[in-house]
């Protein structure tokens, strides 16, 4: 466990995960949750065992949509789209750790040229820094 | 009043109908839309960490820009990161104080701009009995899907456009225009968003549930004001033929100012 990471995840998300009261609304109003191998719920519950480096090292930080359903509904206003996205900053902030990359960009809009461009700004703001 | 207008990146490009049906029909209803002076993309996403500043500087320029009057913003995209930047700097001292001491703005910005979303000035200004008697071409008999996505509605707590979960601002919209709105239980469920940068098949599952929830309530067609959301309905839901526009697109036939 690393103390130190938690603490620069729960600082940057502002979240408190002892407010959970694992009741799992959060999983079950995610739309990726069938895309992740850690759910919205046992991340907020691994947060708060300090079990960064598994959540950083595992493709379910990825698999969020910023749809804020979770926010939105969580009853405890625990809001477990925060602690995604702080994880996921934490690995991408590193050096050379981008998850996606500028120089992938030009065969994204090849493959399909309807694609907008609020798809690809939105995808370089979270997986990219 | 001064209604300064955002028009954002995809407005720019891809998704011209949206902002062009737009800024006609609301000059139609005797409101003139000021495009802002060099506003810069806001990145489509709000980003939630609070000590990320950089990323929130466009929307914070853009409102700041405003102060005089109110901020429009059409692409619930753009809605959605203004939005929440506003609340972020309204209610985050910390956030306002490092943006403020970068900006360096001549009197310092705390969220003081109103900012609304397109429907709302139809809901707030305009009023959708005084749309609905400016309506030329009523769409009479249309069964209309109202898609509000994800963008538009949350987090309700910075965006207070409508009941997150029981919203009826597009209903509204679809009577004024004289066509009947269909209510389905994915109306404001997440279309996949960008993940059809990462995974296509995500985006074409999300999206095809959305479809086939319209479908099945009997809708003859589905609006939005997300250009993402159209092209994740139209491109990403193969099989589905459902018809989908920006809602703007059949505002400005309803008014009679369609090319």
């Amino acid at each position: 466990m690393n103390n130190n990471l938690k603490e620069q995840v729960l600082r940057m998300s502002g979240v408190n995960p002892l407010k959970c009261m694992r009741c799992g609304k959060c999983s079950a109003t995610c739309p990726s949750y069938d895309e992740m191998e850690y759910h919205p719920h046992q991340i907020v519950y691994m947060v708060e065992k300090g079990e960064i480096e598994k959540l950083m090292a595992s493709p379910s930080i990825y698999k969020c949509l910023s749809c804020f359903a979770c926010v939105e509904r969580c009853p405890r206003d625990v809001e477990p789209a925060k602690l995604v996205e702080a994880i996921r900053l934490a690995v991408i902030r590193q050096q050379g750790q981008n998850h996606l990359k500028a120089k992938d960009i030009p065969d994204l809009i090849e493959a399909d040229p309807d694609l907008p461009q609020q798809a690809l700004v939105t995808a370089f703001r979270k997986y990219t820094k | 009043m001064v209604y300064h207008y955002y028009p954002g990146c995809t407005l720019k490009t891809k998704a011209k109908d949206l902002d062009r049906y737009g800024r006609k029909s609301m000059e139609a209803l005797g409101i003139t839309l000021t495009e802002l002076e060099n506003w810069q993309c806001c990145g489509g996403a709000f980003t939630m960490a609070k000590d990320e500043i950089a990323t929130k500087l466009s929307s914070v320029r853009a409102l700041a820009d405003s102060r005089d009057g109110v901020l429009v913003t059409l692409c619930s995209a753009c809605h959605n990161v203004i939005k929440q930047t506003n609340y972020a700097m309204a209610n985050d001292a910390e956030f306002a104080m490092k943006a403020n001491n970068y900006s360096k703005f001549d009197v310092p910005y705390n969220g003081e701009t109103k900012v609304m979303h397109y429907l709302e000035v139809l809901r707030d200004v305009v009023g959708f009995d005084n749309l609905a008697k400016a309506v030329k071409n009523p769409l009479k008999g249309k069964k209309i899907a109202a898609y509000y996505g994800c963008l538009l509605l949350r987090p309700s707590k910075a965006l207070q456009m409508d009941n997150p979960e029981n919203p009826k601002i597009l209903e509204d919209f679809i009577r004024a225009i004289g066509a009947e709105p269909v209510l389905y239980p994915y109306r404001n469920e997440c279309c996949g968003g960008y993940m059809a940068t990462e995974d296509q098949s995500v985006a074409a599952k999300k999206s095809g549930q959305v479809m086939d929830s319209a479908a099945e309530m009997g809708a003859d067609m589905i609006i939005t004001a997300c250009p993402l959301c159209l092209y994740n309905l139209t491109k990403n839901a193969p099989g589905h033929q459902i018809p989908v526009y920006y809602f703007t697109e059949l505002l400005a036939e309803a008014l009679g100012v369609k090319d």
